[in-house]
């Protein structure tokens, strides 16, 4: 039980830095029909600008700031470059976005370095935010915080105690990305210059006719979810990683649950984010093989059937590609997404 | 129209006989292994670009199928060495095409089923997928050290036993000109052509009758079939395939130097391939930073000249056609010396931070372009800064000079277009 809440607000978090990267990504997507290639590259920039801003200004001012420069560096990347393209199509803006996180990829690793970086999470975030003990005898409880260490064990050592801690980085994770879903969906629909973004959105020439600067709008768009990108770096690289290959390894994954959510739709990607996150976590938890639940089942196998390679695989291997098989199985039987309105 | 059709033989004429004299011009090993990287590059780039510039897709898991199409091309060549297997080592290759072109029809029915945007990021998937899986199942893929086999296997026809790396070229050397001509024959066929109409207008297709999404499909199957030709003479050629074949950076190398060559001439991505290998090959060997110039290289021409290389190379063949090309030598000789001025100062303080950050222990000394530049004293950070300022800041001013002469010309071009209707 205590296993499965843990790994359930594992899997939670997690999907909630997902729907960080891929809020920015369909709210750029939607607004500009950009499909923002090196939003995964900002997410990078951003983790490496907040360990440098954190070893000079401490991690609670580098988690404003880091994200406002990474914001200001994609809105300077908009006017300078995106603006000029948009005339050659969709494919073109694409393209540029592409050979942006090449730059990105090198210019991080010419900067700090090719091997991980220890960013690590300040004291006041370190250790766990509750830890869940199941005991034998008692049955389970929540305790704030660490759990005393008399708590996790048994003076009986018949009674079986199992302390899980659930980490305070996660828990912090959580909140901002919530904060964060909460204060967009406040600044998009009871704001003045919400209004003017979705405005923007449905009918561009007629929000310009009204006086509207839209270019500036659609900067200011791709600021901010450039900006998102840079604060879910600072949170992720803090918690999970940071080097250069993290941009990869998310990149895909967030162009999975923008599909699978349904192209444009906030709230599919939010949901897409959520299952791929929870299904990820889960996957890697567990240590079966179809051989193993076959076994478990009772059925005896031949000897050949046992050492086949497919068979041998267990889940948690198998939960890099389970993404992308989710992804297949979307296309094949919801062509426009969980949540997509029309066929793209 | 028969000028035109001689014209063509001429073409076709001169390919092969470069095909066929250029090693005796390049004949050393590193020459010969290069010329026979390129013709497989070329294989593959013109499949890719039989999606994305002939049907407007743009795909980032194309290595996929040049890749499965070598692992399949290896484990025949396997067989082949067994004697389970009775096939020609010169027909290898073919397996290869066939692999890719099955999976093709497996992958690409759930790819082509999206276009556009849609499509860019299910390639993605896809490949990510493959890749993950390569990692996977070790049997086939080979783990982390790959497949390896030995091509000198089976009877030798005629005294060609594959074992020199000559042979091996004119083995490539043969396929890329019948691949070329078939994929170039491909585009004057009733498929290319409304692969063409797809890619321009989906909706209006849909009018008159054809399905799109089939059309996609079929065009699909057939670059896959064209990539894993490609595939299996890489497999041929190195005698090793490991997992990164299939990996995203490939598909990334396949996009980047198709567009660099010129996705909207059939031509473009020969000259994309003959760069992809000569970046890889010489350019990595030159600098560490290859890939950031790389990078940059490809911005500015998504942001300047989005028809690549052989766009570039078309207009100024149309120019100098109506005799105005020499107007603009001068224009080309100041932008191309003042490039070169920004580009070295910029060069040099790139190469400085990579000296900095790669070579710290061998001392701040470094040597760019027969200067000797130190990261430690302040002068060569400044003086690399100055000269790359003062070469772009001119270029900028030629840059403007240029355009202004260019749209003069143009104009000059329609009008004398337009004279010519009238008479």
């Amino acid at each position: 039980m205590e296993f499965f809440i843990i790994s359930m607000l594992n899997g939670l978090s997690y999907g909630l830095l997902l729907f960080m990267l891929s809020a920015g990504l369909t709210l750029i997507f939607s607004m500009m029909g950009v499909l923002n290639f090196a939003h995964a590259s900002f997410y990078m920039v951003g983790a490496y600008v907040g360990y440098t801003l954190s070893g000079v200004m401490g991690f609670w001012p580098a988690l404003v700031i880091a994200p406002l420069l990474v914001g200001g560096l994609g809105a300077l990347f908009e006017r300078m470059a995106l603006r000029g393209v948009h005339k050659f199509g969709h494919v073109a803006e694409l393209l540029l976005t592409f050979g942006l996180s090449y730059i990105f990829l090198e210019l991080v690793q010419l900067i700090w370095g090719r091997t991980a970086l220890e960013f690590n999470p300040p004291e006041s975030l370190k250790g766990p935010a509750f830890t869940l003990v199941n005991h034998a005898v008692d049955g389970l409880r929540l305790v704030w915080g660490a759990a005393p260490a008399n708590l996790c064990s048994a003076a009986d050592a018949a009674v079986r105690v199992v302390c899980s801690p659930f980490p305070m980085t996660r828990g912090f994770m959580m909140l901002v990305a919530l904060l964060m879903l909460l204060g967009l969906w406040l600044l998009l629909t009871h704001t003045r210059i919400g209004l003017v973004i979705q405005a923007a959105l449905t009918h561009p020439h007629m929000a310009e006719s009204l006086g509207h600067n839209v270019p500036r709008v659609f900067m200011l768009v791709f600021g901010a979810g450039t900006g998102l990108a840079g604060l879910a770096g600072v949170i992720g690289g803090s918690t999970y990683v940071t080097e250069p290959s993290m941009a990869g390894t998310v990149g895909s994954i967030i162009f999975v649950v923008v599909v699978v959510g349904g192209l444009g739709s906030l709230s599919g990607a939010f949901l897409a984010s959520l299952l791929i996150g929870v299904i990820q976590t889960f996957a890697i938890a567990f240590d079966y093989s179809l051989i193993s639940v076959l076994g478990n089942l009772g059925v005896t196998l031949s000897e050949a059937a046992r050492n086949n390679s497919v068979a041998k695989l267990t889940l948690s291997q198998v939960a890099p590609i389970l993404p992308y098989l989710f992804l297949v199985l979307i296309l094949i039987f919801r062509p426009k997404g969980l949540l997509g309105k029309r066929e793209g | 129209m028969f000028s035109i059709k001689k014209g063509r033989v001429v073409v076709w004429g001169l390919f092969a006989l470069v095909l066929v004299l250029v090693p005796q011009v390049f004949g050393s090993g590193l020459s010969i292994t290069m010329l026979s990287q390129m013709g497989i590059a070329i294989i593959a780039c013109l499949s890719y670009n039989m999606l994305l510039g002939q049907g407007g897709m743009l795909s980032f898991g194309h290595a996929v199928y040049t890749g499965l199409g070598a692992y399949m091309a290896i484990h025949a060549l396997n067989a082949v060495g067994q004697g389970s297997l009775p096939l020609p080592v010169s027909l290898v290759p073919l397996v290869g095409g066939v692999a890719g072109m099955g999976f093709a029809v497996l992958l690409g029915f759930v790819t082509t089923r999206k276009s556009g945007n849609t499509f860019a990021m299910i390639t993605l998937g896809m490949a990510e997928l493959v890749f993950a899986m390569s990692l996977m199942f070790s049997d086939f893929f080979g783990g982390e050290a790959g497949i390896s086999s030995n091509r000198v296997v089976g009877q030798p026809f005629m005294g060609i036993t594959f074992a020199p790396a000559v042979q091996v070229y004119y083995l490539i050397a043969a396929y890329t000109f019948v691949a070329v001509a078939l994929m170039f024959a491909f585009t004057g066929t009733p498929l290319g052509r409304m692969l063409n109409a797809v890619r321009d207008n989906p909706e209006r297709v849909e009018f008159i009758g054809y399905n799109p999404q089939r059309v996609r499909y079929t065009a699909f199957i057939i670059a896959g079939f064209f990539a894993g030709i490609s595939g299996g003479l890489a497999a041929l050629n190195f005698e090793i395939v490991t997992a990164e074949v299939v990996g995203a950076g490939r598909s990334g190398a396949y996009l980047l130097f198709t567009f660099l060559g010129g996705a909207t001439f059939f031509f473009g991505p020969i000259i994309g391939a003959v760069l992809m290998v000569l970046a890889f090959v010489v350019l990595s060997e030159f600098t560490k930073a290859w890939l950031l110039y790389l990078g940059f290289i490809f911005l500015f021409m998504v942001m300047y000249a989005p028809g690549g290389i052989a766009s570039l190379v078309m207009m100024n063949l149309r120019v100098a056609s109506f005799g105005k090309l020499k107007g603009l030598l001068g224009h080309y000789a100041a932008l191309v010396l003042t490039g070169l001025v920004g580009f070295a100062g910029a060069a040099a303080l790139l190469e400085m931070v990579y000296h900095r950050q790669l070579n710290a222990a061998m001392g701040g000394e470094l040597h760019f372009l027969g200067a000797s530049l130190d990261t430690a004293s302040l002068g060569s950070w400044l003086g690399a800064g100055l000269v790359m300022l003062v070469g772009l800041g001119l270029f900028e001013l030629c840059r403007r000079q240029f355009l202004g002469r260019w749209s003069v010309v143009q104009e000059e071009i329609e009008k004398e277009i337009k004279r010519r209707h009238a008479v």
